[in-house]
Formats: C-alpha cells, structure tokens, sequence
C-alpha cells in the first residue's frame, strides 16, 4: 500500500485514496465486531434465552439430505425416458466406455484372450515392454525433437526398471480412454456454448459446480448408474476432467482473431466449415492446453478413482498405505509423477509443433514420411515373435527390478526416533498460537450474524448483485443444518491458505528472479501436485498425528503451487518499463520489491490466492481420512455408508463456499485493477 | 492300513472326477468383492480358488465396504465373503431387507474390536489389561490437545462403537481423538511402537497389526446386550456401556440371484468356515513375511483338500 501514498499526484492514486481510508473501516470493524460476536455468542445465547442463534433449529430445516436420496431412489429405479428405464440408458452408455477400455486393457496388460476365466485362452500377447518403450520415444521424436525421445524413453524405462510396469500399463489404459472422452466432450461442449447464447449461460453455474463438488459426493449416485468396475471410475473421471476444456475451448474460440473469422465468412464458408476449417485448427494451441489440464486432472483422480474399481497406480499406493508399506506408497505415487511429466511434456509439446517441423515431416517417399510408424510397427512384431521364445524380451524380468521401498521406510522411521519431539514441539506452538485461535473465532460466529457478514461482504466488494447471490448461498449451507460443519470447513481452509500464501508467494517471487531458481522450483511444485496426496499423508500423520495439524499440512502442500505460480507469473508480466523507471529514481532492491513489485502484482496474487482456495477446497474429503470434522468428513462418512443424499447435500455446500470464494476475489481483483489504470 | 489306502483312492479318484465336476450351473463369472484388509483379500482368495477348482468362473472386483451393497442388490456384484457384525451389521440388515441379498451364514471367524495397548506398555503401567489400572495411568497417555486427560485413538467416526460413551460411564480419565481411516489409526501406532511411546487405541481383529505388534486388548467387564440397553447393568447403575464391545459373527453375504443362477457355488460358501488363528496366522504370512496373497491362498487350497472337497459336493 506505502506506493500508493509516495504519488498523490496523479488521479488514479487519489482515487483510490477514498476507497482505501473506508476500508480500513469497513474491514477493520467487522472484525473486531466479529470477534466480539463469536466470542460472546454463548452469553448472548444465555441473556436472550435463544439457542437457536447458536444452533439452527433442526425443525427449520427443510430436509434437503431425504428428499435428494428419494429423488436418487426414483431416478434409478423408475425412472423413463421415452419408455426405456434411465438405468437402462446409463448400463448402456457404461458399455460403449467399456469395450474401448477393454480392448486397450488387452493391447496394454492382458493380451487378447478368448473364452472366460479359467476356460481363456491367450491368443495375442500384450505389447510387450520394449515395444512399448520403443513407441513412446518415436512418438517424443515425432512431436519434438530427440531430447522429448531420450525423456519419454527414460520415463517409461523408469515405470519398468522401478517394477511399475503392469499397473502403470493399466493406469495409462485408462487414461488413454478418459482424456479423448472428456477432451472430445469439452471440445463439443464448448463448441456449443460459443455458438448457443443461452447454453453458455446454462453452463457456466454447472461448470462451477462440476469443479467445485467433491468427487467423493457423487461416486455413490455413479455406482448405482454405470455399475461396479472401472467404467464408474472412468465416468467419475471424465466428470471431474471435463470442465476446464469447456472453459479452454470458449475462450480459445472467442481468441480467434476477427479478421480470420471474417476471411472465412468472405470465401463462403458454411457455418459448419467456418467451426471445424477456421475456427477450431486456428485456435488449435490454445486447445491443446486444455487437453493437457485434462491430461493433468486424470491422472489427479487415479487414487480416488481407485477406490471404486480402476486397477493399476492408484489401487497400488492405495493399498500399500492401508498396510502402512510407505516404500511400496512412494514408489507407486513417484511412478504416477513420472506418468504425468511423461504425457504432460508430450502433450505441450504437441501443442507447440512449428509450422517448419509439421513440413519437414511431410517431405520425403512414402518410406521416409513414414519410418516412424513403420519402425514401431517392425519393433511390436519382432518383439512380440521372439518374445514367445524369450520372455524377458515380452515382460521385464523380476530379477531386475529395483526396489527402494526399505529405504522409504528407514527414511520415516529415523525421523520419527529421531526427531519426533522436535516436530511435536513445533507443532504444539502453531496449534496453540494460530490453529486454535483461528478456530475458536470461526466456530464461534453463530450463523445470523455469519450469513448478515458475508451479505455485507458482497456488498462491499460487487454490489447488490453479489450480495444476493452470497446472501442465497450462505443461507442455503444455514438450511442444510451444516453451519457448523461449514465454519470448521472455513477455520481449516483459511489457516491452510493462509500458510499456503506465506510459503508460496514468496517462493514464486524466488523463482521469478532467475530461471536455475525457476527450474528447481518448478520442478518441486511439479512433483507436489501429481505425486498423489495420499502418499505423504501417512508419513504426516505418524509425524504429527491425527489431527487438524496433519490435515493441514496435507492442504498446505497440495495447494501451495498456485501461490507459486501466480506470483512468478506476476513479478515476469510487470513491464520492464516501470521497473527501469524504478531504477532511474533510485529505488534499492527492496524498495522495487515493496513499493513497486508487489503492489503491481497485488490482483495476480488475488487470482493466485482463489485457486489456491479451490486446491484448498478440494483436498478436504482427502484429509477427512485423517480425522477432521468439516464437511469433507461429511462427505465422506456419507460415501461410506452410501447416503447419497447427505453427500450431494455436503458436497453442494463445500461447492458453496467455493463458489462464494471464488466470486468475492474475483470482484476484488477487478476493482482493483480498475483501480489501478490496468483494467 | 486299507482304510488309509481307500481314502486315498477315493481322494485320486475325486481328483480324476474333477474335470468331470466342472460341469457347473453356469459359466458366468461369479463377481467376489475385495476389499481393503489382507484378511478378506485372504478369504475371498480362497473361497474364489475352491470355487475355480470346481469349475466355476470368478471375477475379483475391488468395491467399497459398504458401497458394494448397492452392488449386490442390483445383481452387478455377487459375493461379498466378510461383513464384520461389529462394522457392518446395519448396512447388511438393510440389505438382506431388501430381499435382492441374502446371507450365506457365519465363515466361522470371529470379529474382536476393543481398546488395544502395545505390551512395552505393561512395564509403565503394571495391573493393564485391567482398566482400572490403565485409568490409573492415564497421565502417561496424555498429549498437548487432551491434556489432562489421557489420549485415546478411537476408529473413524462411522465406526460407531460407543467409546464417549463408554468413557463416561465407567469414569475414564480419557478423551477420544478420531481417526478418520483405518490406514491413518495404524500410521499412529506404528509412529508409536517405533519410538516406544505410550498410546492406547481401537484395534480390530482378525487383522495384521495383531500379528505384527505385541500387545494385548484392555480388559473391560465383558460385553451383555443388557450393559447396552439397561442402565442398571454393571459397575455404574446409572448409565449403559459400562463394558466391553460386542464381538461378532463375520458373515459372507451376496446376492439374491447366486442361489438360482449358482447353486452349487452357493452352497459351498454357506459351507465356507475358517478359524481366527488360521486366519490370524495366513494373514501374517503375508503382512510380516511379504508373501503374495494369491501364493497363501494357494497353499491353504492346497493342504485343506478333504476340507473343502466337502464344501462343493
């Protein structure tokens, strides 16, 4: 804020002067007031004899959790479309899913078998390992260049040689279906959106809700549609994967420059040639990052979706955890990493084909265009034919695989002899001074003056419009019966984000400042993300035990890479004109930082904190595993005891938070923009 | 001596009928559910192999604990071989109500779920298992969040079990942290054998963990339904739960069409049995020793022939 008092001189500033002297105010007062509220709740409660300020009254409630499970209940057993039963529908969509699925499964990890159970017989062999590999490294040289080939080549040697290779074949399978599916769907969807005026409006609010919902609400509701087995996992995949390639492909189409659109309308395309012949190849990069966040998502969701019948990766961590075997947990979630750099580094380069490349490609005899395929071809026969006769050739060898899990496993335990009390000492001076106090105050707040603030809220930062919808939302969660669970919701995600932010900002401002900085934490975030939570979760709770602690640092490193990233973004996108400005009047290196970086970077930090918020959000039905009490346990005991309506009804009111959230920071980043000149 | 060769005989002529046998009811693969526990993974190892070896067709499908009921009733999964009278009487009392599942009885294994301590214990707080003695050392359990009362790791949440309860009515200086998984209850005690430290919590068994930690269940009055029901019953006569938890039957259940479309696979698994040692000592073979679970089962298969040759007659 110091740079805005240095130049009173020019409007902007003055006018973001009178916002700023209210703000002090408004924000200021409604905390202490707040405070005072929470903390005296209990005494008001008691003068007025009204418990229902504390509790909301169980009578008011409308019932939301039944009357969704009945509806549930009609929907999969009665309900028609045009005569057919909806369950009907959905076991045959399950069967389109599934027989792609299949066939891949047998190319990748079975083999082409004809009768069933014992009565099968093989006929075809999978593709064995060094084809596999071999294909992977052309397809690398074919994208990019022979660097991508050495790193697919030595990513996948690595799923072999650390003794993933079956069950990575399996999660690769599985990914290989859910990225076209939702990839193809976001793209049709989208394509939608951008030509249907009112669909895009319809859209939007079940995006949000799309990607805001815990997974975990709607598996239940999944299973009884689409059936036990891996074609429930890959539906709840595609759900989860979906959405961000919607919003990609709108806003690529809208990115297409007018005078393309224009050449196309002059000569004479047809609407339909106007979309698939101009508008979807020119905005073709920009969609192939939507396709890597889909990339990214999926394999996000193979732990989860392990947990309703997909093999492979995830059921491995899965259940060398639940036999606290760490070693086995981190060699299948560092084989996930490894698959995820793998394709994520495919596919942006992909994205990134030159024009030049694509020509040099296409020159040459039929022979030489082609010697990729034909080679990958030459390799899958050969080593399919003597791999009949030698087997480490079709699958490599047990004796050679490496393992690490002892080492692992020795890790954590010397730590833990070692240096537990250090760690419980720390963790009892953050639980004292921050966790418990911030706790106290959000659980304190009775939901009246909750749902009044939060209405003032929006107010305050988007008006009227806002207000209501934060109003809406707010008292829906009230209605549901789960403010408490809701503020707990708020304590914990709070304290995370906030740690997230301390921790992050400014590691993104380290990494902004040179690119061997940028590599490495690049890198580190990288790995934070994919490598599955559920992997550190258990060595976390032996450290500290379970408890919010645990959870919290389980929240913390999982949504730290936004922080990360939105302010690296920030700091490089700040023109070099005002930094050399900077300079030229004499600002030290810490000046430039705090009077002229940060302030400049302050509405990137805005959407920076938002998605770590959503991170945030998303991780909780994760840590109600190590026994938390917010809405991500609620959703969660609703999963295990198959309630399908207090799942949605849980899930729906985490979606609400995040929602809320979102909307809040959004307005603010804008305002302040606007603020700002930058608008 | 002839005795000893007739049951041979028979035994070679049964193994020689065998491919005979293998005109089942139906070829359709039977679905078995896994789950997250060795010991069940064990079970349904076995009984799945016995069922093979009578020429039905099985299929291993990974479900939930209690999601796969809405699986069983729709017919999508078949058989579930261990639902714990402890954890999931409820669900199966409201799937078998229904009428889309039914029980194929007791397998003969008995659930235990009770306070559980480490034996290096014994030394810090001589009198356990009694728990009156451990109450009287419930300062040594203690941590910064419980303080003054002792820590007490119970299951999750959904696990139900009654230890607020239970804590109350016998005046017990503890107060209960809940774990939200079972994988996060045995991180703990793990963390806590290694370095030797105090902790008491929810220990379930036929289990690993039994095997691979020494240590005993804390000796509370034992269970009646009346110390549920009847205030008056126990130690306190003001309040219910002054006791220990029930134990109960493991049942396997599935679903209502395998009696029709798999007679025969059915009876067998209302025939199933197995004992908590057995079970105990397989599920250490493959918890403490690494071996595979399919090579335990295998084994078993393969010692208990006339036991099971009985099952699919």
């Amino acid at each position: 804020m110091s740079v805005l008092d240095q130049d009173l001189k020019t409007p902007i500033r003055l006018r973001s002067l009178t916002w700023l002297r209210a703000p002090w105010l408004f924000w200021g007062g409604l905390l202490i007031l707040t405070w005072a509220v929470s903390h005296y709740a209990f005494d008001i409660y008691r003068a007025l004899d009204a418990r229902w300020i504390i509790r909301f009254p169980a009578t008011w409630q409308p019932d939301f959790e039944s009357r969704i499970t009945a509806f549930m209940d009609w929907l999969l057993h009665d309900a028609q479309l045009f005569g057919i039963l909806f369950r009907d529908v959905t076991r045959a969509i399950s069967a389109v899913i599934e027989a792609p699925y299949d066939l891949v499964v047998d190319v990748l990890v079975t083999g082409l078998q004809q009768g069933i159970g014992q009565q099968a017989v093989q006929i075809l062999p999978p593709l064995s390992w060094v084809a596999v590999i071999f294909t992977v490294t052309a397809v690398g040289h074919y994208t990019k260049s022979w660097s991508m080939a050495v790193l697919m080549g030595l990513c996948f040697t690595y799923l072999a040689v650390f003794g993933q290779w079956e069950s990575a074949m399996l999660t690769l399978a599985s990914v290989l279906i859910a990225v076209p599916i939702a990839a193809g769907g976001g793209l049709l969807l989208g394509v939608l959106a951008f030509r249907v005026r009112w669909v895009d409006r319809a859209m939007r609010p079940i995006l949000d809700l799309m990607q805001t919902v815990p997974v975990f609400a709607y598996l239940v509701p999944i299973l009884f549609m689409f059936g036990f087995g891996p074609v429930s996992a890959l539906v709840a995949t595609i759900i989860y994967a979906m959405p961000p390639m919607i919003r990609v492909t709108i806003v690529a189409l809208r990115g297409v420059p007018e005078e393309l659109a224009e050449l196309g309308r002059m000569v004479g395309c047809t609407r339909r040639q106007q979309m698939w012949k101009v508008l979807v190849p020119s905005a073709k990069p920009m969609l192939m990052v939507g396709v890597n966040q889909v990339i990214m998502l999926t394999l996000n969701m193979v732990i989860i979706a392990s947990m309703i019948g997909a093999g492979g990766l995830g059921y491995d961590v899965l259940t060398a955890l639940r036999r606290l075997d760490i070693g086995g947990g981190v060699e299948a979630g560092l084989a996930i990493v490894v698959l995820a750099i793998a394709l994520d580094r495919l596919s942006q380069a992909y994205a990134g084909r030159t024009v030049t490349q694509k020509a040099a490609q296409s020159q040459g005899g039929f022979a030489m265009r082609h010697r990729w395929s034909l080679s990958i071809i030459a390799v899958i026969l050969v080593t399919g034919l003597i791999g009949a006769a030698a087997s480490w050739l079709q699958t490599y060898p047990d004796a050679l695989v490496i393992n690490t899990g002892q080492i692992w496993e020795n890790a954590i335990g010397y730590i833990n002899v070692n240096y537990f009390d250090t760690l419980d000492a720390a963790k009892t001076f953050l639980l004292t001074w921050f966790l418990l106090p911030v706790r106290q105050f959000f659980v304190g707040i009775p939901w009246p003056w909750g749902l009044m603030a939060m209405t003032l809220i929006g107010l305050r930062v988007g008006g009227w419009k806002l207000s209501l919808l934060v109003f809406v939302l707010t008292g829906l969660i009230v209605l549901s019966g789960l403010w408490d669970k809701a503020m707990m919701t708020v304590y914990l995600c709070g304290a995370s984000v906030v740690i997230a932010s301390a921790i992050g900002i400014p590691l993104g401002l380290l990494a902004a400042s040179n690119p061997v900085s940028n590599r490495i934490v690049g890198a580190f975030i990288d790995t934070l993300q994919t490598l599955p939570s559920f992997v550190y979760l258990i060595p976390v709770v032996m450290l500290f035990r379970v408890g919010d602690f645990s959870a919290m640092i389980a929240i913390v490193a999982y949504a730290l890479a936004p922080a990360v990233r939105y302010a690296a973004h920030g700091i490089r996108s700040i023109d070099p004109q005002i930094i050399e400005a900077g300079i030229v009047s004499g600002c030290t290196r810490g000046q430039l930082m705090r009077r002229i970086k940060l302030p400049m970077i302050l509405p990137e930090l805005l959407l920076g904190l938002n998605q770590t918020i959503m991170l945030a959000l998303s991780m909780l039905v994760i840590t109600a595993l190590v026994g938390t009490r917010d809405l991500g346990q609620e959703v969660y005991i609703a999963l295990t005891r198959a309630n399908t309506g207090q799942g949605i009804v849980a899930g729906l009111s985490v979606a609400f938070i995040a929602i809320i959230a979102d909307r809040l920071l959004e307005a603010a980043a804008k305002r302040m923009r606007k603020q700002m000149g930058m608008a | 001596m002839t005795c000893k060769k007739l049951v041979a005989a028979s035994l070679l002529a049964m193994t020689v009928a065998a491919p005979a046998m293998a005109e089942v009811e139906s070829l359709e693969p039977i679905r078995m559910t896994l789950h997250d526990w060795t010991g069940q993974l064990l079970t349904t190892h076995i009984m799945g192999g016995i069922l093979e070896e009578a020429g039905y067709n099985v299929e291993y499908v990974q479900a939930d604990y209690i999601a796969q009921f809405a699986g069983l009733e729709s017919g999508d999964l078949h058989v579930a071989m261990e639902i714990w009278a402890t954890t999931g009487q409820e669900a199966m009392d409201a799937a078998i109500a229904t009428g889309n599942v039914v029980s194929f009885g007791p397998t003969g294994m008995q659930a235990i779920e009770d306070w559980w301590y480490p034996s290096y214990m014994e030394e810090q707080c001589p009198g356990l298992p009694d728990w009156q003695a451990l109450n009287d050392c419930a300062q040594l359990f203690s941590t910064a969040e419980t303080a003054p009362f002792g820590r007490y790791l119970g299951g999750p949440v959904t696990w139900g079990g009654f230890d607020e309860e239970r804590i109350e009515a016998l005046g017990l200086d503890f107060e209960v942290v809940h774990a939200g998984t079972d994988a996060a209850l045995f991180a703990e005690l793990e963390s806590a054998y290694q370095r030797q430290a105090p902790i008491v919590l929810w220990i379930y068994t036929p289990h690993w963990a039994t095997s691979r930690y020494d240590g005993s269940f804390v000796e509370f009055p034992a269970y009646e339904p009346a110390c549920y029901e009847d205030p008056s019953w126990g130690v306190n006569p003001d309040m219910a739960y002054d006791c220990g938890k029930p134990r109960g039957d493991i049942t396997a259940v599935g679903w209502a069409g395998v009696p029709e479309q798999w007679p025969g696979a059915a009876a067998a698994i209302e025939a199933f049995t197995i004992s908590n040692d057995d079970m105990s000592e397989m599920v250490g073979l493959v918890d403490l020793n690494g071996e595979a679970v399919e090579d335990v089962a295998a084994r078993w298969i393969a010692d208990h022939e006339d036991t099971w040759r009985a099952w699919i007659q």
